[in-house]
């Protein structure tokens, strides 16, 4: 470690790398992750990020479920995703390695802190022996064996620090060696450092004593042939910033609240893994955003459809059980017409099933999970950054509609995270926002229901005198509101309730296809899958393959051309990380169209190698 | 204060009568529901509270009592069972300038709504929460609910029911309610002044009105109010006054200090004078009396207390919430659309 830095070592240059940081869920594995991102957003590089952590906060110290990953794709190229297989493994731990190392590329980098592979770190990993003076991996992988452990303590020998504090900083050991290998700008992270530990200065200075060495170990020791680096992507000439999906969906909010100068209220439960848009806008109030954390999730729901009353822009947020336990507060919401937007961050159910884990499968709950008939706009986002423009447009339809809205997320959306080039404020999707002023009836009454020619009924506000009125969950009468127990009533509102929803088709656009418009393949995505199937789609079209993609984002209404684009090829694939729901939706919505569907149900985005296979089996 | 208020018409104080806040809709109460009495004295009130009938909001539950907003001729929501309170406080945290009451009954805001219920009093969320308190399930005809006796016997407890009810303004006052207050249907003018009081108190304010069902639960309170018994079965507390009752008022409430409790004395006796009577006091910044006051009620040997139990003046929620941001504002200076967008770390690509 103390030979001088070898400058002729060689740069060899990549289009794209994968990278997947483990470690225990306390070794600061989601910040090395996000550490490093940041540092490749800078250089420029497209990027897609998936943090892959346990449920439990500090699980015991050394176990399997106590893992806790990151996993960053970084490209000179435009990515879609954060990458089926990492090029590079960092694993801090015998668990880590465990449960990660058979993801990792044959060929690829495996770095292992073998400072932790002694006698009880594996033992609960179900070791008998160390894995790593096994031949076959060495064989299959390049194995980098560093004691990261060891070499921390010696860079913070005499630093006065407890060995517990020493501990903990070696993920900034194995940052810093990361940032050597990538060719990463060391000297911006130091101060990215200095400035996250402000307050504790003697931490800032063992964790840049540790980065550097890192660095130094990467740069001096001769474990390394070479470094790499991947050149900047040609990316749109613009500002950019990575968001994460959850931090994208409450920006897009905010963004609403700034756009109309109107209240945005959001009424929120704290959820994995939706808590985050709760942190965010909280942290927004300065843009015109009200907060309120309810005492539980009928609450959340509740207060902002007492704020939409009050002529606020309403939301709230909430993850799978959460949505449930809204369902009898979206029936009001709907026979009520209000508008309010129900974000739904998908997990793995049912109940609490599992937290962290992404999944796609509240797909018919969002649809059609009430009781008696209440259909509601969907829209689902695409990728973290689209959480933002789905924020908008959800909004933007509640309150043309005066409608409740679910727009649907996914864990893997909510937190992994991607380059977000800042639009110019002219392009947003514009919320346009008006309040009854007047009475509309033929006596000079108020009259809450009166319809204009889109169904769409006036939203008075209290404070306007003259248009006092009363809202609720009883049928009400079609023009005055009151309420009415007549049986030709109900069918009247029921029907034009549905038909209202029904004519929010005209903001929804066309479905578009990349690829051809006809020929044997068409997959089709929803939701969080889009990144993974449409670069399955890409990879089948430079070998030549008829494969096209379309990807729906509302899923109710469905786009008008949805059904002439689904005949127009031999086989339509539907990926989803759910055992099949859309395909299930568009057999009943469309006779004759009999999707392939293709599913996995693991907590985790779909493998791009794994579709394609499937796919290239139906050509 | 940046709120939603825009498009409402001018604010001007006109002189209103009660009649200006019916709705025109006929109550649909059973004849000679204790609901009617509730609804004439808030009707009566209503001129009288200085805010504009626009501005104020009528949001109910699920349950008899809770068909009230429609009676009104304000804003009002009818929402869902025991939610009554999440939909008023969004609403007052979001619009501050309204005045808001939630309506309620025994079953809605305790039961199922009960959650809700503690939330809203620990807030000190500025709503006026009345609740008619039947000690019955009229709507679903005739349950126990979480007032009823103990032993009740009805329709879902035809042996007489195992549950201890709750103590209303206890719970209330347990869970931090900055006013707590009780009435009775049959003493219209007494409500009428609780209902002011209420409506005067800025912060979570608690009406409890013990009424009558005449066709579940008849008769639930004669044994304090029947013309009988009621000198010495009610203790009318009044700031500032000794706790007297009894036909002479000679019977007082004495906090024994040697076992720390509440007892019941009468002047005259055992060389007990005026002096050792407690002097109500609904001011004070410690809730304890009001909560042993509160728990007398259904002891034997001691009348129900009705009057105020409760009345302090503290920070409510939504002020509290307006504050913090206009201090954030005030801190991080004027944004825009622009800056949000842009906040946080950048890069630029050319």
């Amino acid at each position: 470690m103390s030979t001088p830095a070898t400058p002729t070592r060689k740069i060899q240059k990549v289009d794209s790398v994968t990278i997947r940081f483990v470690g225990d869920s306390g070794d600061g594995m989601q910040l090395t992750g996000t550490e490093f991102t940041k540092a490749s957003a800078l250089a420029g590089n497209d990027l897609a990020t998936f943090p892959d952590y346990p449920a439990e906060i500090r699980a015991p110290a050394g176990s399997l479920f106590g893992v806790s990953g990151y996993q960053l794709n970084f490209s000179s190229k435009d990515i879609h995703t954060p990458g089926d297989q990492p090029d590079v493994l960092v694993a801090m731990n015998p668990a880590a390695f465990k449960t990660n190392v058979a993801d990792l590329k044959v060929g690829g980098m495996l770095i292992v802190n073998t400072g932790a592979f002694t006698g009880p770190n594996l033992e609960k990993a179900g070791y008998k022996s160390n894995p790593l003076e096994d031949e076959a991996l060495r064989q299959n992988y390049r194995l980098f064996a560093v004691d990261i452990s060891q070499l921390t303590e010696t860079a913070l020998e005499g630093s006065g620090l407890s060995s517990k504090e020493i501990a903990r900083c070696k993920n900034y050991f194995a940052l810093g060696l990361m940032f050597w290998l990538y060719n990463r700008d060391a000297e911006h992270e130091i101060g990215n450092i200095n400035k996250k530990f402000a307050k504790k200065p003697e931490i800032a200075a063992a964790n840049v004593t540790v980065f550097k060495a890192g660095y130094a170990y990467g740069e001096t020791s001769e474990v390394f042939l070479s470094s790499y680096e991947v050149p900047a992507a040609k990316l749109a000439p613009g500002v950019y910033r990575n968001v994460t999906g959850n931090f994208a969906t409450a920006l897009g909010f905010a963004a609403v609240a700034r756009q109309t100068g109107r209240q945005v209220f959001l009424g929120s439960y704290p959820i994995t893994p939706a808590t985050e848009i709760l942190h965010e806008l909280s942290a927004l109030k300065d843009h015109g955003v009200v907060t309120y954390q309810a005492e539980d999730e009928i609450a959340g729901i509740g207060s902002a459809i007492g704020a939409a009353f009050g002529g606020a822009l309403a939301c709230t947020s909430t993850s799978g059980p959460g949505l449930a336990l809204k369902a009898e507060m979206i029936g009001l919401a709907c026979i009520t017409e209000l508008p309010l937007v129900i974000v739904n961050v998908q997990r793995g159910g049912p109940s609490t099933g599992m937290p962290t884990k992404t999944e796609q499968a509240d797909l018919l709950f969002a649809l059609f999970g009430r009781h008696g008939e209440c259909p509601v706009p969907v829209i689902a986002a695409q990728s973290p950054a689209d959480c933002f423009y789905a924020a908008m447009e959800a909004m933007k339809v509640a309150v043309k509609w005066m409608t409740p809205v679910i727009l649907l997320t996914d864990g893997y959306l909510a937190n992994g995270s991607e380059p977000f080039r800042i639009p110019d404020p002219a392009s947003l999707p514009q919320v346009k926002v008006s309040y009854q002023t007047q009475a509309n009836g033929e006596k000079g009454e108020f009259l809450p229901y009166k319809r204009d020619a889109k169904l769409v009924r006036p939203w008075a506000v209290p404070g306007a005198a003259g248009l006092e009125h009363r809202v609720g969950g009883l049928e009400k009468d079609s023009l005055t509101g009151m309420v009415s127990y007549d049986g030709s009533n109900h069918e009247k509102m029921v029907r034009t309730r549905a038909q209202k929803v029904a004519n929010v088709v005209e903001d929804v656009p066309d479905l578009t296809v990349s690829g051809p418009a006809k020929g044997k393949v068409l997959l089709l995505s929803w939701g969080g899958t889009y990144g993974s199937v449409r670069t399955t789609a890409e990879l089948l079209q430079a070998e030549g393959k008829s494969v096209a993609h379309a990807h729906l984002r509302w899923l109710n209404p469905l786009p008008k051309n949805l059904g002439a684009v689904l005949r127009s090829y031999e086989r339509v694939v539907v990926p989803e990380v759910n055992s099949g729901q859309l395909a299930f939706y568009l057999r009943a919505s469309f006779p004759g169209v009999d999707p392939v569907q293709f599913n996995r149900i693991n907590g985790k985005p779909i493998k791009t190698f794994e579709l394609a296979a499937a796919v290239r089996e139906l050509l | 204060m940046e709120t939603t208020t825009n498009g409402q018409a001018k604010t001007s104080l006109p002189t209103l009568t009660k009649k200006d806040f019916e709705s025109g809709v006929d109550p649909r109460w059973c004849p000679g529901c204790g609901d009617f009495s509730i609804i004439n004295q808030v009707q009566k009130l209503m001129p009288n509270v200085g805010v504009p009938r626009e501005k104020i909001v009528f949001i109910s539950g699920i349950g008899c009592s809770s068909r009230f907003p429609y009676y009104m001729n304000n804003y009002g929501m009818h929402t869902l069972h025991g939610r009554a309170p999440s939909f008023a406080s969004g609403l007052k945290v979001s619009r501050p300038d309204l005045m808001v009451w939630v309506i309620t009954g025994d079953g809605d805001a305790l039961a199922i709504g009960g959650n809700h219920f503690i939330h809203a009093m620990r807030r000190n969320m500025d709503l006026k929460l009345v609740m008619f308190n039947n000690r019955i399930y009229g709507l679903t005809k005739g349950q126990v609910s979480p007032t009823s006796e103990l032993g009740k016997k009805t329709k879902s407890t035809p042996y007489g029911s195992p549950d201890y009810p709750f103590n209303p303004p206890a719970l209330a006052l347990g869970a931090g309610a900055t006013f707590v207050a009780r009435a009775v249907d049959v003493e219209g003018a007494h409500m009428g002044q609780m209902l002011k009081s209420a409506a005067e108190h800025k912060g979570s304010a608690y009406v409890e009105v013990y009424q009558n069902c005449p066709v579940f639960n008849d008769g639930a309170y004669t044994y304090m109010t029947d013309k009988a018994v009621r000198a010495d079965s009610i203790l009318r507390m009044e700031q500032g006054k000794p706790l007297l009752f009894g036909k002479d008022n000679k019977k007082g409430i004495r906090l024994n200090p040697q076992t720390v409790h509440l007892e019941v004395v009468t002047l005259g006796e055992n060389g007990i004078t005026e002096k050792d009577i407690l002097v109500h006091d609904a001011t004070h910044a410690d809730p304890t009396i009001a909560f042993m006051l509160a728990n007398i009620t259904g002891k034997p040997g001691f009348p129900t207390p009705i009057g105020v139990f409760r009345s302090v003046r503290m920070p409510t929620c939504d002020e509290l919430t307006w504050e913090q941001i206009e201090d954030v504002k005030a801190k991080k200076g004027p944004g825009s659309l622009e800056k949000l967008l842009a906040s946080g770390e950048t890069w630029t690509v050319k």
